[in-house]
């Protein structure tokens, strides 16, 4: 039987933490995800947990990296900026093969920008996420149903590929109230963590969690290693598809757009358009080869996203140009509508497969 | 044959890469001496900082991670909020610790953290080449301060016991120096007592150890000790600042 609650997009990330075995969250307040710190601050004492609101955001990933350090499932949640101060973190967290999860619940930017809901971090999620080479699983909820799910997911694939995994959600996700079946999260895995820093007991030689590599030669290997590793995760990317099948437009999406989508390719379906969705759910690892697959049959692209374009990089990139592709977005806290969607889908079936969308 | 001298357990066989006549290595030997002698060796989680300390992984036989610079403190939060049971200390230089640190060091303390923090004031940011550092003393050269520290523009150094000394997190809070044999015991007394109220759970503990750094100073090593003794001494006077125990 399922227990179905009525829950917030955060409150159903903090609590899908707790199920999955987190007992050590380490935040600082901004909106709009402040509701998780407040979730955490009021059931973490109650089962033997630590909430800890720390003095910054750069001390609250650090905090995290000790935690992790010392074997613990963490996490710690921001929004734009206070992800942006994060950085050093995530990026020692990697190096040092360290898994944690970081939601962020973006805002729009740049700056202080504003507090309605956006997607214009996803460069930093996918790309620029700190300094040197390498990668975090990055995963897109659409529902509040999702932001469950995808929280008890992202502690597994944080432990099982030992390196940190984001929540990328957005403002609206976030404040939104949805019925959640929270049954999955009686079934959690765990890991043995061998590596981990407690104390060697004086049976073991001493574990030692560090980024330091002063030989050249010594690190290129460890960073070539690591992106082999990357290589088995890129095997987790998936897409959930909607009218895919017999498509000739195809939009891409995630989060909050796609539902808007979803709702536009209906209303195109009854104009006789043959408009479809295809909407990441990983994004990184890309689902690449989904969106190579689907440009096959497809005449044209639309993506719907939150940002002044920053995922149809990875849409171009996928289809290697081969595709049109439109970009129907707002920006600075503004939420496309089903109608300005629909309209990019009208625009879209008129190309035909053209190369060039620009000469349109 | 009677062994009238010997490495500390707690001291790996790994022979160290301080510049000669540096006193990182003294502290080191304090801090395993006292591991030993309080048996705490396989309890115990080092965190090193960045700076000349960032290997101190080579040398101390216990588990450690390595901070980014100056997060230590927040590190220490992370590992002690998990296994409380485990033993944790931070190993900080001065840049690390009172510059771009000091956010994390005063609410580590502030927080009344149970943890102990070994703090290496050396007035300079030593594995950078000699750069003027938080606690570079007025009128003192370094690569960054070439006509001397001139308090106009660069301000003041930090106290840092003094400021910890304020907040009431903070367990105990002592400064030592490593100059001579009598400050050398002092110092080893100070660092046991720092991890002593750990192990009994009283809170935040802090030993700042004024140090050398021949290379960066210009200085031969016995030479080092006199500048240290007349110049970093009355700047930063020796004693305890706080003491949980004697202040209730
Ligand atoms: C974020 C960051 N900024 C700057 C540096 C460069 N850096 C390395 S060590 C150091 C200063 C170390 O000085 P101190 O903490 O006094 O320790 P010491 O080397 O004197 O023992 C600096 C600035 C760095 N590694 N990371
Ligand atoms: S640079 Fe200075 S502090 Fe660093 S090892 Fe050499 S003498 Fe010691």
């Amino acid at each position: 039987m399922a227990d179905k609650v009525l829950m917030k997009g955060n409150e159903a990330i903090a609590e899908a933490a707790i199920m999955a075995g987190c007992r050590h969250f380490f935040g600082y307040p901004i909106t709009p995800q402040t509701e998780i710190s407040a979730y955490m601050a009021k059931r973490m004492p109650k089962i033997g947990g630590t909430f800890l609101q720390a003095e910054s955001e750069l001390a609250a990933i650090n905090m995290v990296y000790g935690a992790a350090a010392a074997g613990a499932r963490t996490m710690t949640s921001s929004s734009s900026p206070g992800i942006a101060l994060k950085s050093e973190g995530l990026s020692f967290l990697a190096a040092c093969d360290l898994p944690s999860v970081i939601v962020n619940i973006q805002r729009g930017g740049p700056g202080l920008g504003g507090i309605r809901p956006s997607q214009s971090d996803y460069f930093h999620a996918t790309r620029s996420t700190g300094h040197g080479d390498f990668h975090m699983i990055v995963l897109a909820p659409n529902t509040v149903q999702e932001m469950f799910d995808l929280t008890l997911e992202a502690f597994d694939l944080a432990d099982k590929y030992r390196m940190p995994a984001m929540i990328l959600g957005d403002g609206m996700l976030g404040q939104v109230m949805e019925p959640v079946d929270i049954s999955r999260g009686n079934n959690i895995k765990t890991y043995v963590k061998d590596w981990a820093l407690t104390g060697t007991k004086g049976l073991r030689k001493r574990n030692v969690v560090n980024s330091l590599y002063l030989s050249a030669e010594e690190l290129e290997l460890l960073n070539f290693q690591r992106f082999d590793k990357y290589k088995e995760v890129e095997k987790i990317a998936r897409t959930e598809d909607y009218l895919l099948e017999d498509a000739e437009v195809v939009v891409v999406a995630y989060g909050i757009c796609a539902r808007i989508a979803k709702n536009a390719i209906d209303t195109a379906r009854k104009n006789g358009i043959k408009a479809g969705l295809i909407r990441p759910v990983t994004l990184w690892p890309y689902p690449k080869h989904q969106l190579k697959a689907a440009a096959e049959k497809a005449k044209a692209f639309v993506v719907v996203e939150m940002s002044m374009g920053q995922m149809i990089e990875d849409v171009e990139l996928s289809i290697r140009c081969s595709r049109p592709v439109l970009l129907c977005n707002r920006t600075g806290g503004m939420v496309p509508t089903r109608e300005a969607v629909l309209e990019s889908i009208e625009k879209a079936a008129l190309l035909k497969g053209e190369q060039n969308a620009d000469s349109i | 044959m009677q062994i009238v001298f010997e490495k500390p357990k707690a001291l790996s066989d790994t022979p160290t890469h301080y510049c000669p006549g540096c006193t990182h290595g003294i502290i080191h030997r304090l801090v395993a001496e006292v591991l030993d002698e309080l048996d705490i060796t396989g309890e115990t989680i080092g965190i090193a900082p960045v700076g000349c300390a960032v290997i101190h992984f080579n040398y101390f036989e216990c588990d450690v991670a390595q901070a980014a610079h100056g997060r230590a403190p927040a590190v220490a939060t992370g590992l002690k909020r998990v296994n409380p049971d485990n033993i944790v200390f931070s190993y900080q230089g001065d840049g690390d610790l009172a510059a771009i640190g000091t956010n994390e060091t005063i609410h580590a303390a502030a927080r009344g953290e149970n943890i102990t923090v070994i703090f290496v004031n050396n007035a300079i940011y030593g594995m950078t080449g000699g750069q003027m550092a938080p606690t570079t003393l007025p009128g003192q050269i370094t690569q960054t301060s070439p006509y001397g520290r001139d308090t106009k523009t660069a301000g003041f150094p930090l106290r840092m016991c003094e400021l910890l000394a304020t907040l009431d997190g903070t367990a105990y809070a002592e400064r030592v120096a490593v100059d001579s044999v009598k400050n050398v015991l002092k110092a080893k007394k100070a660092i046991k007592k720092a991890f002593q109220y750990q192990i009994d759970g009283k809170g935040f503990s802090i030993v700042e150890i004024l140090s050398s750094c021949p290379t960066n100073w210009g200085l031969e090593p016995v030479k080092a000790l006199e500048w240290l003794r007349q110049n970093m001494i009355p700047y930063y006077p020796l004693g305890v600042f706080k003491d949980k125990e004697v202040s209730r």
